[in-house]
This record gives C-alpha cells, structure tokens and sequence, in this order.
C-alpha cells in the first residue's frame, strides 16, 4: 500500500504539472459536447429537388406546392425537360428529380390512375434514400387527399385504405441530441481511458525512467495501479462534466439513475484503460501508441453504433460489434437515458464489460516484463 | 556473500537471435571495490551490466548479485542495488526533493529516512536552495550527480553506473568521482562502465571487453605492466583494435 501511495503521489504530481494533459482533460468534453451534437444530426433536411414538370396542370402545381412546403425540400429546378434536371444532378444542384408525366391530371381524373417518375443521386447515398421516402410519403399523403376529396360519395371508397401512423417509444419528439449526447459522451470516456493511459506509460519508456523503475522492487501490480488509478478517477471526472452539460445545455435528464450510469461507466473505465495498458506494452514511443489507438478508435466509432445502426450491419460486421466496449456502452447509455433501464436491465452488458476489463488488464499483465 | 564476493559471474552469456552480445564472461567483484566495466561501443558493456541488475534474462551461465541468483531471484536482487542508466533518468518534471521522496518510498524507507537522508544529500551537493526546483531547470553535470545520489539513497550493497559521465565536463566529472570514493569507503560496492581512461586509472580493479569477451581483468597498474603500456589509454587501444563487430 505504501508504495502504492508514493506512486499515485508521483502521477498525481506530474498530471497537475501538465497543463496540456489538464486542458485535454478539461476542455476537450466541454467543446465536443456542445459542437458535435448540433453537427452530427441524422435528420435530413435541404434536399435539393428538380421538378420536371411536363404537365402544368392544376393538380401539379398542387404536388409540388405541397412537397416545398414541407419543409424538407428545397426547390432548386422546375424545368420541362428531364435532360435539364438530370444536368442538375450531375453537376450537383440537385438530389432528387421528380418527374410529373404529360396528362398527369387528365389520368389522375379519368382513369384514376397516375404515375409519378423519381430519380435518385445517389452519391450521398443516405440523403438520397430518405429523401426519396420523405417524398413519397408526401405523395401518397396528397394521393389520399385528393381521393377524400373526390368520394365523398359514396361513403365506400374502391380502394382499401391502409394508413400506418408512428408512435415513437423512450424518445417521443424523435429528438436526435438524446442520442448523440450520450454517445458522444461514451466515445470521450474512451478516448481518455485508452489514450492518455497509452501515451502516459509509454512516455515513460521513451524517457528511460521505465527502466529506472524496473531496477527497483516496485511490484508489476503496484506499478500498473499507479497508472490506472488517476486515469480511472480522471474518466468519471469527464463523465460528470458530460452529464451536467447533457443536462444545462440540452435538457437531458436521465430517465434511470445515476447511479446505474456511474456503475456501468467505473467498470468500462478500466476495462479500455486495460488496453490503454496493452497498447503501451506494445508501443516503444508516443508515435506508435497514438497510431495504434487511433486505428481501434476508427473501428470502435464506427462499429460502435453511434454513427451507424448495428441492426442494419451486415452479419459479419454485428459480429465484430460484439468484440467492441464502445457499443456496449453506447447501448447501456441508451438503455438508461432514454428508457430508464436499471442495473438488473444492464445486468448482460455488465457481465460482458467485466470479461473484456479482465481480458485487457490480464493480458496487459502478462505481456508487461520488467525483464527482457 | 562467501569471501567478500558481492558479484559473481561465470560463463555468463547473452544470444540475442544468432548474436551473442555477451559471450561467456566470468568475474568476481569483492565487496566495496570500485570495478571499471570497460569497452569499445557495442563491445557489450550495457547488456552484462542489464543482466546483472535483472533487467535482461541471461541465455546461459551462472551469476549471483549480493547472493542471489540473477535467474531465479532477480526481484530479490533489486531490493539490494542501485542503477543509474545511460539515460538521464529522474523525473524532470518532479522537483528534487520529489524526486527523492519518491525512489525512497518505493524502497520502503520510513518517512523520518527520506527527509533527514534528503537534507543530508542535499547539503552535500550545495543544493540546499534547489530542493524545490524542477529536475529539467539544472545543468547536465548537477542531473547527473543528482541522479548518482538517488541511485544509492536507499543505501544498497552495490551500485550500477553505465557511463555515468557521458557529456559532462572534466571539473564535474572529478567532483562525481570523489562522491563514488565515498559511497566505496561507505562500503558500497560500484560497478561501473565508462569510456574515459583517466577513469579507469580510478577504478581498483578494471575488466575490458571486446566482441563479447573479456580480454583482460587486472588493477589498472598490474594491466599497464602486462601490456608494457604508459598508460590505461594504450592498454585499452591494443585490445581494443583485436575487434571485429562493428560499433554500433
């Protein structure tokens, strides 16, 4: 215990005394938290529509006057020719083409029957595709209008009407900085515990005074506390400041405990300081150890279901999610915030952050020698 | 500890793939003598001495430090020595007397230990006024007689010094010279390595190293009589230019 205390007195000492480690530890959750969710927001907005209109009838004019009044489009080309909005497409003035067909009235009227052309950029793959459902949404909202409409008489319509309507369950106004917040916080606690831990220990070899220490009898376990310890307190400390700002600047209030957050955080904490460990024992110097943990950190983010839904991965990819802290507590987070899960909800993922911190800090034990 | 031997090594060796950076060394040091580990660059200095202090697993042969074998006790070895790399290593961003505070509690010495053994150290290298300053603010030749303090502030049996004096000026280089006479006549054994042959004429007993081996192991006049050299400079150079591995 006593050299435990000279240790921690030591790290303690040498954090305060860095001021880059301080600010990093300070500032980095502050402005990330408060730029990234206003930035990385899945719903889209100002898609670039073209209009070929080679109808210009009544009815027409009605569609498109309803698709730019959502709110969701913008209407940057209305043409009579296709080749001109395809030109649109092409040189990036617009993402979706819709094309109104000549007699689109006269059929819609007469044969009660029309059909509508949409054409897709597909480049921005996912502002394309909802952007094509938000317009369809649209037209068959119109299509339905225009029938109630017409058949007030008689009270049976020809067509069977089939209309979903949407609840939205644990986040009712759809409101996307309830989920980014939260993730955004799990991928800084990450990016501390595996990091700064990382980069600390290997400073020491680059300075040689890993060898000083390994020349004394300071116990492997001993000196690997030292370590974890101040970047473990360091992890909650970030989390706190994340929480009070989801909360003073986004009005994001838990619907669980705190309680369950800081339970789950304390044991994610050490299981990504463990590889912050394992990263250092197979770095020689700084260079190495930021490379090596901004790789993983790529995969964790992206894997991690922040950015991307797990459901929708291919199988492969769910595989390779299950072998990922990050999306654990990406899910827990969730879990808690939005719905309000407990500890015995989180019971799973607790299980599996603890085989994943005795997995990593075993490892890094094992593979950190004081003797070549 | 048979004999006043406080280090013994025979057939000491070190592979490191089809290398033999260490090739079947064997000596005695007795207790509080000042041992001169000489050789060229790369003749293999460093890595007997990292053997020695448990900080590389030797491939064959045997060796015992204050009694223990460098093998199977190496942890029980550390408690007993002190070592100061080739690498300036105290921490520059802890003061002085932190620095000290600090290898002293990871020896288990007692709190009243630490702070009479750091006014004592510091009033002997006149830094009385530097105990609270950065290690990084002081001059090379100050760090490193600094550095020479901590490695034996915790009173070990023997000391470890590889090129303790690299880079520093010859007045400083004297003045770390008297504080190794007094830690020899305190009773605690130096090994040391160097490059400088006025050094080894300090030393009670000099071994040279070339490729691996050690060529010659005598007092520094028994060596200069051998080789019908004026002095160690020559002694050294003649064995010296038998080396065929390149210096790294």
């Amino acid at each position: 215990m006593r050299t435990l205390k000279f240790l921690l007195r030591k790290e303690f000492r040498q954090i305060f005394r860095d001021p880059s480690i301080l600010r990093l530890i300070l500032i980095m959750p502050v402005i990330q938290l408060l730029i990234l969710p206003w930035a990385a927001d899945y719903e889209i907005k100002n898609i670039k529509l073209a209009v070929v209109d080679l109808d210009h009838s009544e009815y027409s004019r009605q569609l498109i006057n309803k698709i730019t009044s959502s709110g969701y489009f913008i209407l940057t080309d209305y043409s009579s020719s296709y080749e001109q909005s395809l030109g649109k497409i092409e040189h990036d003035k617009a993402d979706l083409v819709l094309q109104i067909p000549g007699h689109f009235e006269k059929e819609l009227v007469k044969e009660d029957e029309a059909k509508l052309f949409i054409a897709v950029n597909a480049i921005n793959g996912v502002k394309a595709n909802l952007g094509a459902a938000y317009l369809r949404t649209i037209i068959q909202d119109y299509n339905s209008e225009i029938r109630t409409e017409w058949i007030q008489f008689p009270r049976f319509s020809a067509e069977t009407h089939i209309e979903v309507t949407y609840s939205n369950w644990f986040n009712p106004l759809m409101n996307y900085k309830y989920f980014m917040v939260p993730g955004i916080l799990v991928i800084l606690l990450t990016m501390v515990g595996t990091n700064l831990t990382a980069i600390n220990i290997v400073k020491e070899k680059e300075i040689g005074t890993i060898e000083q220490i390994n020349v004394t009898p300071i116990k492997k376990y001993h000196f690997i506390l030292g370590k974890l310890i101040p970047f473990w307190l360091f992890g909650l400390f970030v989390l706190t400041i994340g929480l009070s700002i989801a909360r003073l600047v986004y009005g994001i209030i838990p619907s669980g405990s705190f309680i369950t957050i800081y339970v789950f955080a304390a044991l994610y904490l050490l299981a990504v300081l463990g590889l912050g460990l394992l990263i250092s024992t197979y770095s020689a110097n700084q260079q190495q150890a930021m490379l090596l943990s901004f790789f993983l950190m790529m995969i964790f983010i992206l894997l991690g279901g922040l950015y991307t839904s797990i459901d929708s991965m291919p199988e492969w990819a769910k595989w390779i999610t299950r072998f990922n802290p990050v999306s654990y507590f990406i899910e827990v987070m969730r879990m808690v915030v939005l719905k309000g899960s407990t500890l015995s909800d989180i019971k799973y993922q607790l299980l599996v952050m603890g085989g994943f911190a005795v997995f990593f800090n075993g490892w890094a034990i094992i593979s950190y020698r004081k003797r070549g | 500890m048979s004999n006043g031997k406080v280090i013994t090594a025979e057939q000491l060796t070190k592979r490191f793939g089809d290398f033999v950076a260490v090739d079947h060394i064997s000596f005695d040091v007795m207790k509080g003598e000042i041992f001169g580990f000489l050789g060229a660059n790369g003749a293999g200095k460093t890595t007997a001495m990292r053997m020695l202090c448990g900080l590389s697993l030797p491939t064959s042969g045997k060796a015992t430090v204050a009694g223990f074998d460098v093998f199977k006790e190496n942890e029980k070895i550390k408690k007993s020595i002190g070592y100061m790399s080739q690498k300036f290593s105290l921490y520059e961003d802890l003061t002085v007397k932190e620095n000290m505070e600090f290898y002293g509690g990871i020896y288990h010495k007692s709190d009243k230990f630490i702070k009479e053994k750091t006014t004592f150290i510091l009033n002997e290298l006149h830094l009385t006024k530097e105990g609270n300053k950065l290690v990084k603010s002081l001059p090379l030749g100050w760090k490193q007689k600094l550095a020479f303090s901590v490695a034996i502030f915790h009173e070990p049996e023997i000391v470890f010094l590889d090129e303790p004096t690299g880079g520093v000026d010859p007045v400083t280089r004297r003045e770390f010279w008297n504080m190794i006479y007094q830690a020899a006549d305190r009773g605690i054994t130096v090994f040391v390595t160097t490059h400088y042959m006025d050094e080894a004429e300090y030393c009670s007993r000099v071994s040279i190293m070339v490729d691996g081996r050690i060529e010659a192991l005598d007092t520094p006049s028994q060596l200069k009589k051998t080789y019908e050299a004026a002095s160690m400079d020559e002694v050294f150079l003649r064995l010296a230019r038998k080396a065929v591995r390149a210096a790294d």
